[in-house]
């Protein structure tokens, strides 16, 4: 089986097989479209509903990423501290455990109400402090636990510690990075609807999911379920490349 | 005749949470230009540490050490290092990973020349043809050919190993002992081996020096009596065997253990 086709082919496969499977249990159990929406139900909501799909994706979208970023780069530092100093390591981890165990569903009231009216920036808010988490504490494992004659071939030639994180200890942890980057992606998806959804100011998906709710249409919902999916699809796939430009020599050729 | 390496009186204790625990006890050594040392010892006597406190990684509580007539306050770029673990950058190629010691120290070598050494190097460690490979496409002892290669880019005065082909099947480390008596046939370097093996420090070395049990001192220092470039075959000579009988007397007197009079 050539590479490609199992890279494209092989999941665009499986996602169509799921569809059917979905189209004909539906159809089989003549589910009522307020129980279980088909997928041939969806369609005209996308179609009925285009420019709404259009203009809340692109909110929920640059949102997510924006929080994201701000994630990447709160997540990276705060890493980078308790990954070269044990006393922040041994302080923050509980801090950080008992942070990241507030359900976020609870923080979205408390957010809105501080930052009344504030939509956009309580959104990516929200998105950001529900994804730093699994980078913070992977890129502190990574750091943490660089083998020390990693350290030593270049301390001993007199490097600087700055020149060996730049060197050795940041593309090192790399791997880890994007592996928690993965996880961020699609927790980032949850606060940002979350936040579109509790606190709902006519913006994003969660906004039109919202939408379909108050005036009972589910098949909308449903539709709107399965765009956010497919939002999360292709960030994914963005950090799946950046993974394979930036961590690349970490992936084994394929035996 | 100055002394390149030289340890006067080292003591050194590790801090640990049930009190101090001496590893060195008033070592002392001395290593010729250009000679070769092989240190051996029980395991756990402190040779690893040995290694860092002449690379200036760590500093001894009492004792000094000097190298090329200079005392050492901490790490040094004249200084070499290859390890048990080859360590290599797996982002990087070989040849770049050979070359990395050049990013950190000043050398006189331009760019070009730097790259023109390290693929000399290579070819000299039977590595050529595998200077854009990436380490996980190489064996282990290919990987430590080119840490090897790495350790002395930069052209150290003082190389510094530390059991690099403790990790290697039979076949590859005499392979290893055989490349590195090439590298000093080709540029001659004052180098300090840390190693398990005695035949390897016989036939690597001028010098073996067997270290006590912890804490530990030079018990005996033999003076290694087969000249310059040697071959496999004069570790089965009669001189080489009756060395290796010395210090496995030695290593015995050292873990403790009372050798048996007369025994074979």
């Amino acid at each position: 089986m050539n590479d490609k086709f199992l890279k494209i082919g092989v999941p665009i496969l499986f996602i169509a097989a799921v569809i059917a499977i979905w189209e004909w249990l539906v159809w089989f159990y003549q589910l009522p479209n307020y129980r279980m929406a088909s997928p041939s139900d969806l369609i005209p909501k996308f179609w009925q509903f285009r420019e709404l799909f259009v203009v809340a994706s692109w909110e929920t979208l640059w949102r997510t990423v924006v929080g994201l970023a701000l994630a990447v780069v709160f997540g990276t530092g705060l890493g980078m501290i308790m990954g070269f100093s044990r006393i922040a390591r041994e302080g923050l981890y509980p801090l950080l455990v008992g942070f990241n165990a507030i359900p976020k569903a609870t923080v979205v009231p408390i957010v809105a109400l501080i930052f009344v009216g504030q939509h956009d920036f309580n959104t990516v808010l929200i998105a950001f402090m529900i994804s730093f988490f699994p980078i913070a504490v992977s890129v502190s494992i990574g750091l943490s636990t660089l083998e020390p004659e990693y350290r030593d071939i270049l301390r001993a030639l007199g490097a600087s510690k700055f020149t060996i994180f730049w060197k050795i200890a940041l593309p090192k942890t790399l791997p880890e990075f994007f592996g928690a980057l993965k996880v961020a992606v699609t927790l980032a998806f949850i606060g940002t609807n979350l936040m579109e959804i509790v606190s709902p100011h006519g913006r994003g998906l969660g906004a039109l999911f919202d939408s379909g709710r108050i005036s009972a249409d589910y098949p909308l919902m449903f539709a709107v379920l399965f765009m956010l999916a497919a939002l999360g699809i292709l960030l994914f796939y963005v950090v799946v490349a950046l993974e394979r430009i930036f961590a690349g020599w970490a992936e084994r050729a394929p035996n | 005749m100055a002394f390149q390496i030289e340890l006067k009186g080292v003591t050194h204790a590790y801090r640990t949470a049930s009190g101090p625990l001496p590893v060195l006890d008033d070592l002392s050594l001395q290593i010729e230009e250009h000679s070769f040392c092989a240190v051996v010892g029980p395991s756990g006597c402190g040779k690893s540490t040995l290694t860092r406190l002449v690379s200036g990684l760590m500093r001894p509580d009492q004792g000094e050490v000097w190298l090329s007539g200079q005392k050492v306050t901490g790490p040094r770029p004249t200084v070499g290092m290859a390890f048990q673990n080859p360590v290599l950058l797996e982002w990087r190629t070989i040849l770049e990973n050979v070359l990395l010691p050049l990013e950190i120290v000043k050398t006189p070598m331009s760019r070009a020349e730097g790259e023109a050494r390290a693929r000399h190097l290579l070819e000299l460690v039977g590595l050529k043809g595998f200077e854009g490979k990436k380490p996980s496409e190489l064996s282990g002892g290919m990987r430590q050919r080119a840490s090897l290669c790495r350790s002395i880019i930069h052209k150290p005065d003082v190389l510094i190993l530390d059991e690099p082909f403790g990790a290697l099947d039979a076949f590859t480390r005499e392979d290893l002992w055989c490349t590195m008596h090439d590298l000093r046939a080709e540029e001659p370097f004052t180098c300090l081996l840390i190693t398990h093996d005695l035949r390897e420090s016989v036939f690597l070395a001028d010098q073996v020096v067997v270290l006590s049990g912890r804490p530990a001192h030079a018990q005996h220092i033999l003076q290694v009596d087969l000249k310059g470039k040697r071959s496999l075959e004069d570790l089965y000579s009669k001189k080489a065997v009756d060395m290796l009988a010395v210090l496995r007397h030695q290593i015995q007197l050292a873990q403790g253990r009372v050798p048996q009079e007369g025994a074979a």
